[in-house]
C-alpha cells in the first residue's frame, strides 16, 4: 500500500486510485463535482485542485486536478494550501456567477451538493456584477423536472445517461458558454433509469417530479432503510414520509445490490402506497353494516379461526414473515404457495440449482464485475431493469480494463480510457424469445422459442464440457453459435450466466446450469443468477410448500374450508375460470392485502394489510439474499397492521393462547429457522429490536426534522407521545445516536457537511466500495467449493409450430408491468397499452398488421389485442403483455388459439 | 383591672398584630417598589389593599405538602414555634400605660428567652425537611441567632443600668426626660443590628439566601405552613421595632396625641426602616456576617457596657 | 458604613421619583417597527403570497412550532398549500424571520394574543396572511429567481440576459 502525505501527515492509500479518491477515503474532504464513483473522472468542473509537491523540499508546489492524478508512493500533496483553497473558492465564484437565485424554490435545496461544496470552500459574496444566463427548460416526461438555468456543467448527467445506462436521447448541445443539457426536442426521456438524473445531479437541473407533487426537504422526512419491492433484484431503497404520506424513494448504497442507482420502476413506483384504493377498514361481507370495529373483527376472527378447516394461500410479494406466519396459523400440510403450478415448479427448480451452492449465485456486483456474460432466455431489461444496468457495466467494465492494461492508463480516467475503447465492448451473448434493448450492446444475440434456447445453451454446455450429452438432430448453424460462444466463455476468468423463469422453460433453466458449471474451475470462477418474477419469489420458493393449484385440487375433494390469502392478487397470476371455481368452493375466504383487487372482492372477510411503508419484513432477493425491510412511518390508521401481525394474533385465537402478542419479527425468523434449515441465517438479517449504540436507537428523522409541535396542532394542540417502534432498533424520532449507522440500519445518508446523497461515501470504505461493516443482507445460499455439480442431461426437442396454436408467453414491461408501481400516476403514464407480438409471417398468416386487433382465446377467456410486429420473434410463438391493462393471469407456455378479430 | 379585661387586652393585641403582619405583605411589597421606582400592586381593591388577602387565599389553597423523606411531626411543628414565640414576646410589650398583657418586672429577660426560642423553629424547619438546602439554612440560623443574641442581650444591659429595672413600663417611665436612644447611642444601633440579624431580615437573610440555598430552612415548605413562617417574620419586624421603641424611643411618651398613638407611630416607622433596609443593602457573605459580629459588635458593646457602668458609678458618686 | 447610610438615605429619596411603571390595560405600550411579535405572511407589491414554501422557518425554528406544505399552482408558482404556527409554542426569537429568503414571514410590533383557550393559539395560512407587504417594500422574489413561475418569463429579470439560443455555436 503506498504512502502518500496529505498536509504532510502520511495516509496509507489503496493502490490504482487517484488523488481525490484516496482523499475522500481517508475522511479528507476536497470540493467536487463531475467525479463520481460510478462515472470516474473527467476533470470537466475543476474544482478538485489540489498542490502537489516534488519532494519535501518543494515549497512551491504545483496545482493539479485530485481526480486526475493517481495515488504513487510517497506522494506529497496539499489539500490546506492557501492557494488551492483560493483556486477552489474561486471555481465556485465562476459556476454561481451564473447559477440562479433559486435555491428556496428548488427541490435540491437542503440536499445539494453544490450547497455543500460551496459552504465547504467559504464562498459567501458575489463579485460578478453582470447579468446571469438563462436557458428555456424541456419537458422531459412525467418522471423527472427539467431546470436548466440551475446546469453548472459538470457533465455529470450526459456521463451517467448515455455512457452509464446507455440512453440515447439526452444530450449535450450548444458550445461555449451556453452548453445546454436536454433533449433535442421536447419529450419523454427514454430510459428506464432516467430517475438517478436526480441524484446524479449535483445541483437542482434534474429533479423528481412525482416528489414535486408533495414536495419535502430531506430534513423533514421521517426515513427508514426499505427494499424495493417492483422485482426480485432487491434494490435497496430508502423511504421518506411525512405527514403520513409516503414522498420518495431514494437510493440506498449496497455495494453488493443496486449501487449508487435504481430503475424508475422501483424509485418512482411507490405511488400505491398513498393510493385512494386502500384497503383501510376492516370489512366482513354479507352483513347489514360491512364495516366492522376492531372487536367485532376479534370476535368474529376468535369463532373461525377455532372452529373452520384453515388452508393459507402465500404469496410471492409478501414478506417471509407473512408467508411463514400464515404456515403456522394453518400448519404445514395447509399451507399452498399462491403462484401457478409451472411457476412454483420452475422457481423450485432454480431454488435446488442454488442450494447446492456448486456455482456462485451472482450478486450485481459481481455481474457488474465479470468479463463475459451470457443471457439466456430471459428479457432482465424487462423483468429486472437493474440486473440489465448491471451486465451493461460489465460490457463496458471489461473493454475499460483491456484498454487500461494496453494503453497504462488508469481505469478511473474516464474520457481518456473511453477515447481508447472507442467501439470495444466486453462480451455479451444475449440469448432471448425475441430480443431485448441489451441487444444494442451485445456481441452475440439470438432469438428463438424457448426450446431452442435451451438446445442453443447445451450445446453451448457440451462445447464447454464434452461429457455433457450432445444435443439431437442438430443442425450445423447451433454449433457454429455454440462453437463461437463458449470459445469466448472459455477465454473469461469471471463469466456469469444470467436467466430467469419468465419464458416458462425448464430446459433453459437447465442448460443455463450447465454451462455455468461446466464454465466453473478452480480458476475460472463462474457465477449463475435467475431472474424472478416477484420481490419475495425466492423467499416464497424456498418454503417446502404446494402449488395453488393443489390448493383447487384440495378443496374440490375436501368441503367447508376456510380459505386465509395473504397480500396475493390471485387473478394476476391464475386464470380467472379457475380462480371462480376455487372461490366458489371454499366455505369461507379471508383476505389480508393492502389495495383492493379482483381478489379481495372475492373476500368474506377483508383485513387491511400495511405495504412495505408500514411494516417490517424480510424479502429474499434472486440471489437468495435475505435483506430487510423497516417501517417508515406508524399509520395513522390503526387497523394498518404488518399481515404477519395480524396473523399471529389470529393464530392466537386459534390456540386460544395468551401470550406472545407484540413479539418482535426476529422472533418468527428464529421459528422459521429452527422448522427450516435453508433459511438459516435470516434472523440476523437485522440487529435484534432492542440494539441501541451507546444506549441510543437510531433515529429515522434527521436532527433538524421540522415541524414537531405544529404538524399535529390543527387536531389537538397538545402534542402526542412519541411513537415506538417495538419491532426494531429505530425510533420514529430525531432523537437518538448521531454518527455513522450499522450498514444494515441506516436511516439517510448524511454527514457535517454533507448534506446531499454525496454523503455516502462517508459510509463506505472507500468511494464505490462496501459500506462499513459490510452491504447490508445475509445470503442464504453458501458456496460449496469443489463439489461435484449434478448436471442435467435431459433435454428438450427442437420447437415445432403446430397448426392454429400459438404458444403464449408473457410480455413484461419495464414500467408497467408491475403489479404496485402502476398506481403511480406517471408510470402509469409511460406504460403501452396491452398488446400481442407476433412474428411477420405469423401476421401475414393472419392477415394482420401493426394496430389491427387480435383475439387471443386462452383458459376459456378471449382478449382483443392490439397487434405489434416483432421481427425477432420466431414462427409459431406469440407475446402477451402480462400485467398490463385488463390482461389477466393466464397459462404462459401453453397453446392458445389467436384468430383475427372481425 | 378585671379579669375580662384583661382578656379584652389579649384578644385586641392578638387581632391587631395579625392584622398589622398581615398587611405588611402589602406595606412591603407597596414600599419595595416605590423604593425601587415601580408602583407595586395597585390592582386588587383600593391602593391595591386587598392583595392581602389574595395571598392569603392563595396560601390557603396550596397543596400543603408534607415530603415523604421528611420527619413528619416536626416538620409540622417548626413553623408553629416562630408564631408562637414571637406573640408570647409581645405579652411584656407596654403599648400605652394601660395596655399591656402582663407587665412582668422580668420583661427584658422574657423577651430575650422567647426570642432565643425561636431559633428552634428555623432549626427543627431545616432539619426536618430532610434537605441539604434546608439543612444548610437552619445551620446558618442557628449560629447567626446565637451569636446575635448575645449582643442583643448586652447591648440592652445599659439600659438596664440606668433604669435599673427590667421592668418595661419601668424603663418607659425612665425616659419622661430624655430618650435612652441619646443616652445609650451605641446600644441602640446594636440591638438593631442584633434584631436585624435575629428576624434575620434582609441584609442578614444568610438561613434563607435564595441566590445560595434556594429559599434555605424553608425550602421544602409550602401552602399555610410556609405561610406560618411568613408571618412570623413580619411579626418579628413588628417585635423588633415595638422593642426598639420601648427601650429607646420612649415608648408611649409624646405630646398631644394619645399614647398608644405615639407608640404605633414610633414602631410603624421603624417597621418602615426595616422595609428600606431591604430595598437598599445587599446581602454579606455568611463569613462577614459572624466576623462582623464576634469581632466588631461584642467588642463594642462590651465597651459600651463598661463605659455605662463607670458613669453610672460616676454619677451616683 | 457611611456608604451604606449613604445607600439607604439615597434609596429613600427613590420615593420621590418618577415611576417607570407603564399600566398596560389602559396605557398602551408604544413598540418599535422591529418588536418582535405576532408573526404574520406578506403579500408582494403585485399582490401575490410572498411565502415560496421553502421550508426555511420551519427548519430554523428552535422550537419546531411551524409546519407547512409547498405546493405549485398551474404556473409552477410555489406558495404554501397549508401553513400553520403553533404560537402556544412559539418563543419570538424571531429566526424565522431571519431565515425567510422572501420577506414573507414577519413579526410585528403586536404581542396581544392572550387566549383562553389554548387550540386557539394554532394559526393557520388564513390567519396568517396579510394583505401588506410589511416592512420590507418592494420585493418580489419571482422576479429575481431564475424559474418561471408566470411572474417573469426566462431571462426577463432585471439580472437576466435573454435565453440562450441552443442552436447556435456562435460564441
Amino acid at each position: 500500500m503506498p504512502t502518500i502525505y496529505i498536509d504532510n501527515k502520511p495516509y496509507e492509500v489503496k493502490a490504482g486510485k487517484n488523488l481525490l479518491e484516496a482523499c475522500l477515503a481517508q475522511g479528507v474532504d476536497i470540493p467536487y463535482f463531475c467525479w463520481h464513483p460510478s462515472l470516474g473522472s473527467v476533470g470537466a468542473c475543476r474544482q478538485c485542485a489540489v498542490k502537489l509537491f516534488k519532494d519535501e523540499n518543494d515549497t512551491q508546489g504545483r496545482l493539479v486536478m485530485s481526480c486526475l492524478e493517481g495515488v504513487r508512493d510517497g506522494l506529497r500533496l496539499s489539500v490546506n494550501d492557501k492557494m488551492a483553497k483560493a483556486f477552489r473558492e474561486q471555481i465556485i465564484e465562476w459556476l454561481m456567477t451564473n447559477h440562479p437565485h433559486d435555491c428556496p424554490v428548488c427541490d435540491e435545496g437542503g440536499s445539494c451538493h453544490l450547497q455543500d461544496m460551496t459552504v465547504m470552500t467559504g464562498h459567501d459574496y458575489r463579485h460578478y456584477d453582470f447579468k446571469k444566463r438563462t436557458y428555456r427548460n424541456q419537458y422531459l416526461g412525467p418522471l423527472i423536472h427539467h431546470e436548466m438555468n440551475r446546469c453548472i456543467q459538470c457533465y455529470r448527467c450526459v456521463r451517467y445517461y448515455k455512457d452509464y445506462a446507455g440512453g440515447e436521447d439526452l444530450n449535450v448541445f450548444a458550445a461555449n458558454n451556453k452548453v445546454y443539457f436536454g433533449r433535442e426536442k421536447d419529450g419523454v426521456l427514454e430510459s428506464p433509469f432516467s430517475g438517478n438524473l436526480a441524484e446524479v445531479c449535483p445541483t437542482g437541473v434534474f429533479t423528481d417530479k412525482t416528489l414535486k407533487e408533495h414536495y419535502t426537504r430531506k430534513w423533514d422526512l421521517t426515513m427508514a432503510p426499505s427494499v424495493c419491492q417492483h422485482c426480485s433484484v432487491g434494490c435497496n431503497t430508502i423511504a421518506g414520509e411525512r405527514y403520513g404520506e409516503l414522498r420518495v424513494i431514494l437510493n440506498r448504497y449496497n455495494g453488493e445490490v443496486n449501487g449508487y442507482f435504481l430503475c424508475d420502476r422501483g424509485r418512482f413506483g411507490y405511488e400505491f402506497v398513498n393510493d385512494e384504493n386502500r384497503v383501510k377498514q376492516p370489512v366482513i361481507r354479507n352483513r347489514t353494516s360491512e364495516a366492522v370495529t376492531e372487536p367485532e373483527l376479534t370476535t368474529y376472527l376468535q369463532t373461525a379461526m377455532y372452529n373452520s378447516k384453515l388452508i393459507g394461500i402465500g404469496s410471492p410479494r409478501a414478506a417471509v414473515e407473512t408467508n411463514f406466519a400464515l404456515q403456522q396459523l394453518v400448519g404445514p400440510g395447509n399451507f399452498y404457495k399462491g403462484i401457478s403450478e409451472d411457476e412454483a415448479y420452475l422457481t423450485n427448480k432454480v431454488v435446488r440449482i442454488l442450494e447446492t451452492g456448486t456455482v456462485h449465485s451472482a450478486s450485481l456486483k459481481d455481474i457488474e464485475q465479470s468479463d463475459a456474460v451470457l443471457i439466456l432466455g430471459e428479457d432482465i431489461w424487462n423483468t429486472a431493469p437493474m440486473m440489465a444496468l448491471a451486465v451493461r457495466q460489465s460490457v463496458k467494465k471489461t473493454a475499460y480494463s483491456h484498454a487500461a492494461e494496453q494503453s497504462k492508463l488508469p481505469i478511473w480516467h474516464d474520457a481518456a480510457i473511453q477515447e481508447f475503447v472507442q467501439e470495444e465492448k466486453g462480451f455479451l451473448a444475449n440469448i432471448t424469445v425475441a430480443g431485448s434493448p441489451l441487444d444494442g450492446i451485445a456481441a452475440y444475440t439470438a432469438y428463438g422459442a424457448p426450446d431452442n434456447l435451451a438446445r442453443l445453451g447445451f450445446a453451448i454446455a457440451h462445447e464447454l464440457n464434452t461429457s455433457l450429452p450432445v444435443v439431437s438432430n442438430v443442425d450445423d448453424d447451433l454449433i457454429n453459435k455454440a462453437k463461437s460462444i463458449a470459445a469466448v466463455l472459455l477465454k473469461a476468468k469471471k463469466p456469469v450466466i444470467v436467466s430467469g423463469i419468465s419464458c416458462y422453460s425448464e430446459g433453459v433453466i437447465e442448460a443455463a446450469f450447465n454451462i455455468a458449471a461446466s464454465l466453473n474451475t478452480a480458476e475460472r470462477k463462474a457465477a449463475i443468477c435467475y431472474a424472478l418474477p416477484a420481490c419475495n419469489s425466492m423467499g416464497l420458493g424456498m418454503m417446502n410448500a404446494p402449488s395453488f393449484d393443489h390448493a383447487v385440487t384440495r378443496l374440490q375433494r375436501e368441503q367447508d374450508m376456510t380459505v386465509v390469502i395473504v397480500e396475493n392478487d390471485l387473478y394476476r397470476d391464475i386464470s380467472s375460470s379457475v380462480l371462480d371455481t376455487f372461490f366458489s368452493k371454499a366455505a369461507n375466504i379471508i383476505v389480508l392485502d393492502s389495495l383492493h383487487n379482483r381478489t379481495t372482492e372475492k373476500a368474506n372477510v377483508l383485513i387491511p394489510a400495511a405495504t412495505f411503508a408500514e411494516g417490517d419484513g424480510t424479502m429474499v432477493n434472486y440471489e437468495g439474499r435475505a435483506q430487510r425491510f423497516f417501517q417508515v412511518f406508524m399509520p395513522a390508521n390503526p387497523f394498518i397492521r404488518e399481515s404477519w401481525k395480524w396473523l399471529k394474533e389470529m393464530n392466537l385465537y386459534k390456540t386460544q393462547g395468551s401470550n406472545g402478542h407484540n413479539q418482535p419479527p426476529e422472533e418468527l425468523l428464529e421459528k422459521l429457522e429452527s422448522t427450516s434449515h435453508q433459511f438459516e441465517g435470516i434472523s440476523k438479517v437485522t440487529p435484534p429490536h432492542d440494539f441501541t449504540i451507546h444506549g441510543e436507537r437510531i433515529p429515522r428523522e434527521p436532527h433538524r426534522y421540522s415541524g414537531r409541535t405544529a404538524m399535529l396542532a390543527n387536531l389537538n394542540v397538545s402534542e402526542p407521545k412519541p411513537m415506538q417502534d417495538n419491532d426494531s432498533p429505530l425510533s420514529f424520532t430525531m432523537e437518538g445516536f448521531k454518527g455513522i449507522q450499522p450498514s444494515i440500519a441506516i436511516p439517510f445518508f448524511w454527514s457535517p457537511g454533507w448534506n446531499s446523497v454525496q454523503s455516502v461515501t462517508k459510509y463506505q470504505e472507500e468511494p464505490g466500495g462496501h459500506l462499513r461493516g459490510g452491504d447490508p443482507g445475509v445470503k442464504l445460499f453458501h458456496d460449496r467449493q469443489g463439489s461435484e455439480p449434478s448436471f442435467f442431461k435431459g433435454m428438450p426437442e427442437s420447437f415445432a409450430e403446430r397448426p392454429e396454436k400459438w404458444l403464449v408467453l408473457p410480455q413484461y414491461h419495464v414500467l408497467g408491468s408491475g403489479e404496485l408501481s402502476i398506481y403511480t400516476k406517471a408510470l402509469e403514464e409511460l406504460t403501452p397499452s396491452p398488446s400481442v407480438s407476433l412474428s411477420q409471417q405469423d401476421a401475414n398468416r393472419l392477415n394482420v398488421q401493426n394496430g389491427d386487433m387480435l383475439q387471443v382465446n386462452a383458459d376459456a377467456k378471449k382478449y382483443l389485442l392490439a397487434v405489434t410486429i416483432n421481427k425477432n420473434l420466431c414462427n409459431g410463438v406469440v407475446l402477451v403483455s402480462a400485467g398490463l391493462g385488463e390482461v389477466e393471469g393466464m397459462s404462459w407456455g401453453s397453446w392458445v388459439k389467436v384468430s383475427r378479430c372481425e | 383591672m378585671t379579669v375580662m379585661q384583661h382578656i379584652w387586652i389579649v384578644l385586641g393585641v392578638l387581632f391587631v398584630l395579625l392584622n398589622i403582619a398581615a398587611g405588611l405583605i402589602w406595606v412591603e411589597r407597596r414600599m419595595l417598589a416605590l423604593w425601587q421606582d415601580r408602583l407595586g400592586p395597585n390592582r386588587a381593591g383600593p391602593f391595591g389593599i386587598l392583595i392581602v388577602l389574595a395571598d392569603t387565599l392563595k396560601l390557603f389553597f396550596k397543596e400543603d405538602w408534607i415530603p415523604p423523606f421528611a420527619d413528619k411531626w416536626i416538620f409540622i411543628t417548626a413553623p408553629a414555634i416562630v408564631v408562637g414565640t414571637v406573640l408570647l414576646s409581645f405579652v411584656i410589650i407596654p403599648f400605652a400605660p394601660n395596655i399591656v398583657v402582663a407587665d412582668l418586672n422580668i420583661g427584658l429577660l422574657f423577651f430575650l428567652a422567647m426570642s432565643s426560642l425561636a431559633v428552634y423553629s428555623i432549626v427543627l424547619g431545616g432539619w426536618a425537611s430532610n434537605n441539604k438546602y434546608a439543612l444548610l439554612g437552619g445551620m446558618r440560623g442557628a449560629s447567626q441567632m446565637i451569636a446575635y443574641e448575645v449582643f442583643m442581650g448586652l447591648s440592652l444591659m445599659g439600659v438596664v443600668m440606668l433604669t435599673g429595672s427590667f421592668k418595661l413600663s419601668d424603663i418607659v417611665a425612665a425616659q419622661k426626660d430624655m430618650w435612652f436612644c441619646i443616652k445609650q447611642p451605641v446600644g441602640l444601633v446594636v440591638f438593631f443590628i442584633a434584631g436585624i440579624a435575629e428576624t434575620h431580615r434582609l441584609p442578614f437573610d444568610i438561613p434563607e439566601s435564595e441566590s445560595e440555598l434556594v429559599a434555605g430552612y424553608h425550602s421544602e415548605y409550602s401552602g399555610m405552613k410556609f405561610g406560618m413562617f411568613f408571618i412570623g417574620e413580619y411579626l418579628g419586624i413588628t417585635l423588633i421595632s415595638a422593642m426598639t421603641t420601648t427601650i429607646f424611643f420612649g415608648g408611649w411618651l409624646g405630646p398631644f396625641l394619645p399614647p398608644w398613638l405615639w407608640f404605633f407611630i414610633k414602631t410603624f416607622a421603624f417597621i418602615m426602616f426595616f422595609i428600606l433596609l431591604r430595598a437598599s443593602l445587599p446581602r454579606p457573605r455568611y463569613d462577614q456576617l459572624m466576623e462582623y459580629g464576634w469581632k466588631l459588635l461584642l467588642p463594642l458593646v462590651l465597651l459600651n457596657l463598661l463605659i455605662t457602668g463607670a458613669i453610672a458609678l460616676w454619677i451616683r458618686g | 458604613m457611611i456608604s451604606h447610610v449613604r445607600t439607604i438615605w439615597l434609596t429613600f429619596l427613590h420615593l420621590f421619583t418618577k415611576k417607570v411603571t407603564i399600566e398596560y390595560p389602559e396605557e398602551k405600550v408604544k413598540l418599535h417597527p422591529r418588536w418582535r411579535g405576532r408573526i404574520v405572511l406578506t403579500k408582494d407589491p403585485d399582490g401575490g403570497e410572498r411565502c415560496v414554501g421553502c421550508y426555511l422557518c420551519a427548519a430554523a425554528c428552535p422550537v419546531d412550532c411551524i409546519a407547512l406544505q409547498a405546493t405549485e399552482d398551474e404556473n409552477g408558482r410555489r406558495y404554501p398549500e397549508f401553513f400553520r404556527i403553533n404560537f402556544s409554542r412559539c418563543i419570538f426569537c424571531g429566526f424565522c424571520e431571519e431565515a425567510c429568503p422572501t420577506y414573507a414571514i414577519q413579526l410585528i410590533p403586536d404581542f396581544e394574543m392572550g387566549e383562553y383557550n389554548r387550540q386557539n393559539l394554532v394559526f393557520e395560512k388564513e390567519d396568517l396572511l396579510i394583505n401588506s407587504e410589511g416592512k420590507y417594500p418592494g420585493y418580489n422574489f419571482y422576479k429575481v429567481a431564475g424559474i418561471n413561475a408566470g411572474v417573469k418569463g426566462k431571462g426577463e429579470g432585471e439580472q437576466e440576459e435573454a435565453p440562450v439560443d441552443i442552436h447556435s455555436l456562435l460564441p
